[in-house]
């Protein structure tokens, strides 16, 4: 029973941890909380489903031309709202409010465009569940949980290792500085908004698979629960991110096997306000010296 | 300018309107008192919240339980929904107001997530999502009110009150001390500001007058669930405060009418509605940033003017500070 809920809490926490590294990333180089991510997350979830069901695009062609998709769209969202608020140097509180518009144009375009009921994700293949001693795990599971660590490796890769990395690291520490030594600092950030939100769509997609079910408010939660995430393992920091989702999602299915399903999304909030007082940088954050 | 306001609002209801147009204002007056209490948090104090929605949720279950089980009135409910709604505000904001920032955010966003779901599971005090009914109408030295017309007057008694004490707060030693945190916290620590008290006094008084605006509706409507007090409740609360103006009391009023009106006046578009409205709030920071009335003063005079920190120069000069 113990180690069942686990899985299922680590499965769900390999989604959470996709969507965390998207408000990290954007967090880390803007400082700014990005709530247009989890509409991100669900217009990922329903391209895919539309390329496979009214245009009949085999599986793998409509997944990766998803996560292009989602992808500009992440770009988009920068460029069209935020872009224009960071040239006027506004208060950080506007850009907020302007993905706060984003998420609900988006929400509500998708329930315009597709209808508002709860649709049927196709079972693309159907892979069987592994018995082991009672418990069971499904195959669909490892892909899952395989998928996020393979992508989480390559994003590593891409930031410690190549050079858009380098300048993405040296935007999020001195945004003015990398502009000096002559980085591109727009193309940075678009691409930053490119990563996010492509890795949402991966996560939007596999929930939307594990679950056979997207609606168009699927976001919501799950945007909320990443951004607890983000910020639970320290916002900013990716490791952070990935600790946190997981943390989150095994936690919240083990309060909700053994304590009450009902408090289900209550718990996750309730964990990580207790984890913000005694440390309040999150898990993995550094305490930043402020200058007057 | 204050005096016509008034004069015209309070002439207003004898035009006879109908009852549809009372109930919007009414809604807008409400929305005013929240708005003006989440400005003193968010705009003066700056200090992000977004559960503010809470604190209208334990107001309203305060009265609507207070009232349906022991049978007390308005009078005794509203000051005890925001007294009840004030204790919760210290209650998080002592330990959580050290919080800067997105982890400040993210607390207060679970804080009102984490009432919205014990409303809906604690099913022995708030009938979880079956909501509690049948809450009396609002009853003033014993004379019940029956129209919309007496509601009016007690929602804009009601917001009158909240703007006179906001104001009165803005403008005195206290509000120098918010607005000093609010440009750099840890200068006006220096200055000799004890910045947490001064947070959490923003923090509880906010959470004060929502609680009362959370009675008044619960007496208003007569029936609550949780699903009235969401995580869209907070946002629209902020919305308010954003697109007024932070920092604005003329803007907040702005804010709520357009706000609490537009989705009304976008009826008609039916499906296009919800889509409509993101955009506009986009279009809207896009535009003016600062608000529709921020940084804008009303001095003497009744005469507008631009104050410094609307100035592209100002903000750049920020900008510079902050960055290096």
């Amino acid at each position: 029973m113990l180690l069942q809920q686990m899985i299922n809490g680590f499965t769900l926490g390999s989604a959470y941890a996709l969507t965390a590294i998207g408000y990290t990333m954007v967090f880390g180089i803007l400082e700014l909380v990005n709530f247009s991510h989890g509409a991100v997350y669900m217009f990922g979830a329903f391209i895919c489903l539309i390329l496979i069901t009214t245009f009949k695009i085999n599986f793998l062609m409509a997944f990766l031309l998803s996560l292009v998709i989602t992808g500009i769209l992440g770009m988009l969202v920068d460029k069209i709202c935020l872009y224009p608020l960071r040239m006027k140097n506004a208060p950080k509180v506007t850009s907020l409010i302007s993905t706060i518009g984003v998420s609900i144009f988006l929400q509500n375009l998708v329930m315009l465009l597709w209808g508002s009921e709860t649709k049927n994700f196709p079972m693309v293949f159907n892979l069987g569940t592994l018995n082991i001693k009672g418990f069971k795990l499904s195959y669909f599971q490892l892909v899952i949980m395989g998928t996020c660590i393979v992508l989480m490796i390559g994003l590593t890769l891409i930031i410690q290792r190549t050079k858009l990395g380098k300048a993405m690291r040296a935007t999020a520490q001195n945004m003015e500085a990398a502009k000096l030594m002559g980085i591109h600092v727009d193309q940075v950030i678009s691409f930053t908004f490119f990563l996010g939100a492509a890795l949402a769509a991966v996560a939007g997609i596999m929930i939307g698979m594990y679950y056979q079910t997207v609606d168009p408010m699927m976001g919501f939660m799950t945007g909320l629960k990443a951004f607890a995430a983000a910020v639970l393992g320290g916002i900013g920091v990716l490791p952070g991110a990935v600790i946190g989702g997981l943390l989150i999602g095994v936690l919240e299915t083990l309060a909700a096997g053994y304590i009450h399903a009902g408090y289900r999304d209550a718990i996750a909030f309730a964990i990580l306000i207790g984890v913000l007082l005694v440390r309040p940088v999150g898990l993995l954050g550094k305490p930043v010296q402020k200058k007057v | 300018m204050i005096t016509i306001l008034g004069l015209a609002l309070l002439v207003l209801p004898l035009a006879g309107l109908s009852s549809f147009a009372l109930r919007m204002f009414i809604m807008v007056g409400i929305y005013i008192i929240l708005g003006l209490s989440l400005n003193l948090i968010t705009g003066f104090t700056g200090q992000l919240s977004l559960g503010h929605a809470a604190f209208y949720a334990i107001g309203a279950y305060t009265s609507a339980i207070l009232s349906t089980r022991y049978g007390l009135g308005f009078g005794i409910t509203a000051p005890l929904s925001g007294l009840a709604a004030a204790f919760f505000g210290l209650l998080l904001g002592i330990p959580t107001l050290k919080l800067q920032g997105a982890y400040l955010a993210i607390v207060t966003l679970g804080f009102g997530e984490i009432v919205r779901i014990t409303a809906l599971n604690w099913m022995n005090l708030t009938r979880g999502p079956m909501g509690i009914p049948g809450i009396p109408s609002v009853s003033l030295f014993g004379y019940e009110l029956q129209s919309n017309i007496g509601y009016y007057y007690v929602i804009y008694g009601l917001a009158a009150v909240t703007l006179l004490v906001v104001f009165r707060i803005v403008n005195s030693r206290i509000g120098r001390a918010l607005m000093a945190i609010r440009e750099d916290e840890l200068a006006a620590q220096y200055m000799g500001v004890y910045t947490t008290n001064y947070k959490v006094l923003a923090f509880t008084i906010g959470a004060f007058f929502a609680g009362i605006a959370g009675s008044f509706y619960a007496h208003y409507v007569s029936y609550i669930d949780p699903q009235s007090f969401t995580f869209d409740e907070s946002i629209q609360i902020l919305s308010i405060v954003i697109l007024g103006g932070m920092g604005s009391i003329p803007g907040t009023i702005l804010g709520a009418s357009i706000l609490v009106t537009a989705p009304e006046m976008l009826r008609s578009l039916q499906d296009y509605r919800m889509v409509i409205y993101g955009l506009i709030l986009i279009l809207m920071m896009l535009i003016r940033p600062q608000g529709l009335l921020g940084g804008v003063r009303f001095g003497k005079g009744g005469k507008a003017k631009n104050d410094a920190s609307g100035s592209k120069e100002y903000n750049q000069a920020i900008w510079r500070a902050k960055s290096s």
